[in-house]
């Protein structure tokens, strides 16, 4: 098939399903909204696979399809194409976007049935995808961008989906302008890039530029890196633009599956991979990347800990991990960084669906303390959730344990990385088990804590479908990975499929000390750390439930400091926001209105004041006063001319 | 014959509107307006794109003993201005049916000589010609303003004519000077634009008291005020706000580009040292205008006022893009004026849409419009997005080169315009959710039932063009932008001896 016409239906259905769903926005009819929806998003999801099997078929060192649409800006040397490029990194993405995009759409179709809007809700997801798919597949990074707002754009619509709730409209709001500062940098970052290199196209950038990094903090490749990672932090919830995140967590519980883990939020991964070749010319911007990724991982996983709401441990959760893929990036790890996003797309949208079904069986209750022993009701959402679990704290073989060590592992040995970066990667691992545990067993485990009115009962099956499919993914999605030591010992040698599929598009960072024996016991000391944490968490609160109590009053302040976030909502409310709004206040009322205004009277008082001096040519007449200063200017120019 | 018809016809149909019996008028008036529109819309088969030069030139001598004439001609900066004034003006009839229903007779008149006084601003080539329509469009909008207007019509409107008029005054008096000093170096007189850009201005680099610096500042500081740029605008807000609807939109969206239009035709050209060595000035103001309108904007409690405070944010953009005298800024700068055009007035449209049901405008008496009145929320997200230039709409287009342009040019003022891009989504993101968001307000209950507050069939007719030219402008902008690309290469490029031939 004619690849043009490939990539356009790849792109077109999407708009299509939301033109046919956005045009009856009022119907009702969830189940027509749907299958429209779906059916669009799975018409891509098989234009991604016959892409991937074209890609598959051409020799390993040449696997790209370009198509040029059409030029869209040209102006001086800017010369943007409506272009994309299907390549082994694109590939990968557009096959998770369009994949476990189908399978949320199908999930929101039984989890949106009672809304009184379905249509509009599938309008907007189809037009997510399309954003997602342009954000990916776009061959230079003004195409990128025009995703990346796109998707933004939806986020802001998917997040304030039902807008009579205030708080919601807020965090929609919330969402779309902690995006725009990082976009801000993300613009700054492309005129830098496009004004020094003459370019924005990716495979012109990685010719153009010189292969030499750079070793100051104020060349053109460090400067451009840094204020793209700017836009990263913002659209991937990293320090110190997370904040919209948790708050985005108001939407519609599949947006959160779909947009807020698997898909948009990683797009600051993936621009990087994209750019890895340009990114590993800059390597302070690397030690930020880097520093930033884990700290994001270490103080969104603490949060997660402390909250009761089962999505926003969910959504700390995914800040966190997302800041595990940051961490790769800096550390020159791309191939695992990417790694790390699909497996994470797998378990995270699987956990974020199952919440959802949770949600949906408990009448809308989120909070985990007014729930427990959920096993017995809802086998299905308790098993493939059971596969999530073990997947994200990284029991192997389930998915997240190849390619959370991989990432430990590099972060470790690569010359970027250090034994401080380990440490922490390997103390948000311990974390992520216990605050996981934790969540499986307030929510599956234990006592039942809800009232006898509430009746939860097991999800229909085009709700349990979606769960059924992830819950293999986050099994067997791990095994593309298997890191080189492991595929030794295990029968039949398996390598590492992913990092060979990427090699040749990404950049490789050299010098890494391969340590068979350091490798193996790192291996062993975050899975024991994140074993015996899960057995903690799983003592304390199904064993012992009267301890947690007890020890969060005993740490007094700082569980509370942790419990509110660290107060990082309230600082910015009152150090940047407020003060804002005041001050622009105090802008309109006393510069606007009582100083640039009244010097228009001031002005006119001095002709009148002159006027009077002069009485014979005093009227009284504004138009004089005019005429009188234009006089003044005659005489000016006059005097000039002379 | 063509230029000519487009300025006069509008005079020739407000006579028309004043002899017609009175129910005839407003669809009368709709028809021929749309007839201009297309008559305009000629100009795509007579105009030739691929050259920079004047085209459909017409000439006839008029006070021949101080060279002024008659000239009109059209190249790739008036092409786009001169379709957008027609293309909007059946479009204001039309939302104004309902709107304006005192003085009908009278309104409509005004309207058709201000669209003769706006095109012919935009074809003149004669500066005194230029000057006469420059002027004469203050007219019939100072009548709008005060008869049509709101409470405090009368303070608005001769504030809005008087400061106006001072400051075209100083570009009177420049006018003059340049018709002398064409003599001086060229034998005769003449007020011919073309003639200015052929003179030797004396400049002195570092000095404000030379001639060209002085003459550059007497027409900047009469388009400035026009544009308005910081820190001339408080005029604006009280105009805009006290403007019925249909003034609004023509104010907004036609008469704020008079004054960028003449920087680009006057200034940048005629005084290319001056511009060179004063362009930190404008984009330091144009910089200030886009922080301080958008900072303003955000705390203003009648939506309409926010929507004039806006408009100073985004003229900034305009006014940064021209000064960075770069292609990019230019072809931003000018694609930020039609943007401007589309997106500021439908907004204007749209406040003044829902002004007639629920005669208020103050932003807390709102809440859950979106809920009573779906399409009327779609119609302003959809163009909010644009104000907010969210890529694929046009706003995108005009922003990204601007600021690119002002990033070239120079680095620190890019940087803080790029704030605009925050703030601008903060004050209409803000502005949308208190008006369209949250539970519905006791006003909205009020107004709301049985559809009472949403959009009727001929306002979706009168927006829906807009917002078709939203997506278009933001889709393919080249479908615009290689209509004016011959004309503002040429000047960038030859800016410094700027030349613009003419096609009889």
């Amino acid at each position: 098939m004619n690849h043009a016409l490939l990539v356009l239906t790849l792109l077109i259905a999407p708009v299509l399903g939301f033109l046919f769903n956005g045009l009856r926005f009022r119907s009702s009819d969830g189940y027509t909204a749907g299958a429209i929806a779906t059916g669009a998003a799975a018409i891509s999801f098989i234009c991604s696979l016959i892409l991937y099997k074209d890609l598959l078929a051409m020799p390993e060192e040449s696997r790209v399809i370009a198509v040029r649409f059409f030029e869209w800006i040209a102006v001086g040397d800017l010369k943007v194409p409506f272009g994309f490029i299907v390549d082994q990194i694109s590939v990968v993405m557009i096959l998770i976007i369009t994949g476990v995009g189908s399978l949320i759409h199908l999930f929101s179709v039984g989890y949106m049935s009672h809304d009184e809007r379905p249509s509009k809700y599938f309008a907007y997801l189809n037009l997510f995808l399309f954003n997602m798919l342009v954000l990916v597949l776009g061959d230079n990074l003004l195409i990128t961008f025009v995703g990346w707002e796109g998707v933004g754009l939806c986020s802001y619509l998917l997040i304030g989906f039902w807008f009579t709730d205030d708080a919601k409209a807020a965090a929609g709001m919330k969402a779309f302008v902690t995006n725009r500062i990082g976009d801000a940098g993300f613009l700054i970052g492309i005129f830098i890039l496009f004004f020094t290199f003459g370019s924005v196209n990716y495979a012109d950038l990685v010719s153009l530029i010189p292969k030499v990094a750079e070793l100051g903090w104020a060349g053109p490749v460090t400067l451009a890196t840094l204020f793209l990672f700017i836009g990263a932090t913002g659209k991937s919830a990293q320090i110190p633009l997370y904040v919209w995140l948790p708050d985005a967590m108001a939407g519609p519980t599949p947006v959160s599956a779909l947009i807020h883990a698997a898909t948009m939020v990683t797009a600051g991964v993936y621009l990087f991979v994209r750019i890895s070749g340009i990114l590993v010319l800059a390597p302070h911007t690397m030690e930020v990347i880097a520093w930033t990724g884990a700290a994001t991982a270490l103080v969104a996983a603490s949060i997660g800990i402390t909250q009761w709401d089962i999505k926003k441990i969910l959504a700390y959760s995914t800040v966190s991990q997302l800041g595990y893929m940051f961490l790769a990036l800096g550390v020159g790890a791309f191939s695992a960084a990417q790694f790390h996003l699909m497996t994470h797309a797998f378990f995270k949208a699987l956990m974020f669906l199952g919440s959802g079904s949770v949600i949906h069986a408990m009448h809308e209750e989120q909070d985990i303390r007014k729930m427990g022993g959920l096993r017995k009701y809802m086998p299905i959402t308790h098993i493939t959730f059971v596969f999530g679990w073990l997947a994200i704290i990284g029991v192997p073989p389930f998915a997240g344990f190849f390619s959370k060590d991989e990432i430990l592992w590099q972060a470790y040995s690569s010359p970027h990385g250090s034994k401080a970066l380990w440490l922490i990667g390997a103390m948000t691992a311990a974390m992520t088990a216990f605050y996981m545990t934790r969540l499986m067993a307030l929510t599956f485990w234990g006592k039942s804590r809800f009232g006898h009115d509430v009746h939860p009962h097991e999800s229909p099956p085009t709700m349990a479908i979606p769960l059924i499919v992830l819950g293999v993914l986050s099994i067997c999605g791990g095994w593309l990975g298997i890191p080189h030591v492991l595929g030794e010992v295990l029968p039949g040698h398996p390598g590492n499929l992913f990092e060979h599929w990427l090699e040749p598009v990404i950049a490789k960072v050299q010098g890494g000390h391969a340590n068979e024996l350091v490798e193996w016991s790192l291996m062993g000391i975050s899975v024991g750390l994140a074993g015996l944490s899960a057995w903690f968490a799983y003592d304390n609160y199904i064993l012992h439930p009267e301890r947690p109590p007890a020890v969060a009053k005993g740490l007094g302040r700082i569980y509370t400091a942790v419990y509110n976030k660290y107060y990082v909502d309230e600082f910015y409310a009152e150090w940047i926001i407020d003060p804002l709004v005041e001050g622009s206040k105090a802008l309109w009322l006393y510069i606007d209105v009582n100083f640039i205004d009244k010097m228009t009277y001031w002005a006119g008082d001095l002709v009148e004041g002159a006027a009077s001096l002069a009485k014979t040519i005093q009227n009284g007449k504004t138009q004089s006063y005019a005429m009188y200063m234009a006089v003044g200017v005659v005489v000016i120019v006059t005097i000039a001319l002379l | 014959m063509l230029l000519s018809l487009l300025i006069f016809t509008p005079l020739l149909f407000a006579l028309l509107v004043a002899l017609a019996p009175e129910k005839w008028i407003r669809p009368m008036s709709f028809v021929l307006s749309a007839l201009h529109f297309l008559l305009s819309c000629t100009l795509f088969y007579r105009f030739d794109p691929a050259k920079a030069s004047l085209q459909l030139v017409e000439r006839a001598s008029w006070v021949p003993t101080f060279g002024i004439s008659y000239f009109v001609g059209i190249d790739g900066i008036s092409f786009w201005l001169v379709i957008l004034s027609a293309f909007l003006t059946p479009l204001v009839v039309l939302g104004s049916w309902t709107a304006i229903n005192q003085k009908v007779r009278s309104f409509h008149i005004c309207l058709f000589l201000l669209l003769s006084a706006m095109v012919g601003t935009f074809l003149a080539m004669d500066a005194i010609l230029f000057y006469v329509f420059f002027e004469a469009s203050l007219i019939p909008m100072y009548f709008m303003i005060g008869v049509w207007g709101g409470p405090r019509r009368l303070y608005a409107t001769m504030k809005f004519f008087i400061y106006t008029m001072a400051g075209s005054l100083f570009m009177l008096v420049a006018i003059i000077a340049l018709i002398f000093m064409t003599q001086e170096q060229l034998g005769t007189m003449s007020a011919s634009i073309l003639d200015f850009y052929k003179l030797e201005i004396p400049f002195v680099a570092g000095s404000f008291l030379n001639t060209q610096t002085l003459l550059f500042f007497a027409f900047a500081v009469a388009f400035a005020i026009k544009v308005p740029m910081f820190p001339f605008h408080t005029w604006l807000p009280d105009a805009h706000v006290e403007a019925p609807t249909p003034g609004s939109v023509i104010l907004a969206a036609v008469m704020l580009k008079m004054g960028t239009y003449g920087f680009m035709r006057f200034v940048l050209p005629i005084f290319p040292m001056a511009s060179e060595s004063w362009a930190w000035l404008f984009m330091l103001l144009g910089v200030i205008g886009i922080i301080y309108g958008a900072l303003v904007a955000m705390v203003q409690p009648d939506i309409k006022k926010l929507v004039a405070y806006s408009s100073v944010s985004h003229m900034g953009y305009v006014m940064l893009g021209l000064f960075a005298l770069n292609i990019y800024g230019a072809t931003g700068g000018l694609y930020q004026m039609l943007n401007h055009g589309v997106s500021t007035g439908a907004l204007f449209l749209l406040v003044g849409m829902i002004y007639e049901r629920t005669h208020t405008r103050k932003i807390s008496d709102y809440g859950g419009l979106a809920k009573a009145a779906p399409m009327f929320a779609i119609a302003f997200v959809i163009v909010t997005f644009s104000s907010i230039a969210v890529p694929l709409t046009n706003g995108f287009v005009g922003e990204f080169l601007i600021l690119a342009g002002s990033f070239q040019a120079n680095k620190t003022f890019a940087a803080f315009a790029v704030s605009g891009v925050v703030l601008g989504a903060v004050y209409m993101l803000w502005a949308v959710k208190r008006v369209f968001f949250g539970p519905e307000s006791e006003m909205v209950k009020e107004h709301g039932h049985d559809d009472g507050l949403e959009l009727g069939a001929r306002e979706m007719f009168v927006l829906a063009p807009l917002v078709v030219l939203i997506f278009w402008m933001g889709v393919f902008p080249s479908d615009f932008l290689n209509w004016s690309k011959a004309s503002l290469d040429n000047l960038i490029e030859n800016r410094s001896h700027y030349e613009l031939n003419v096609e009889e």
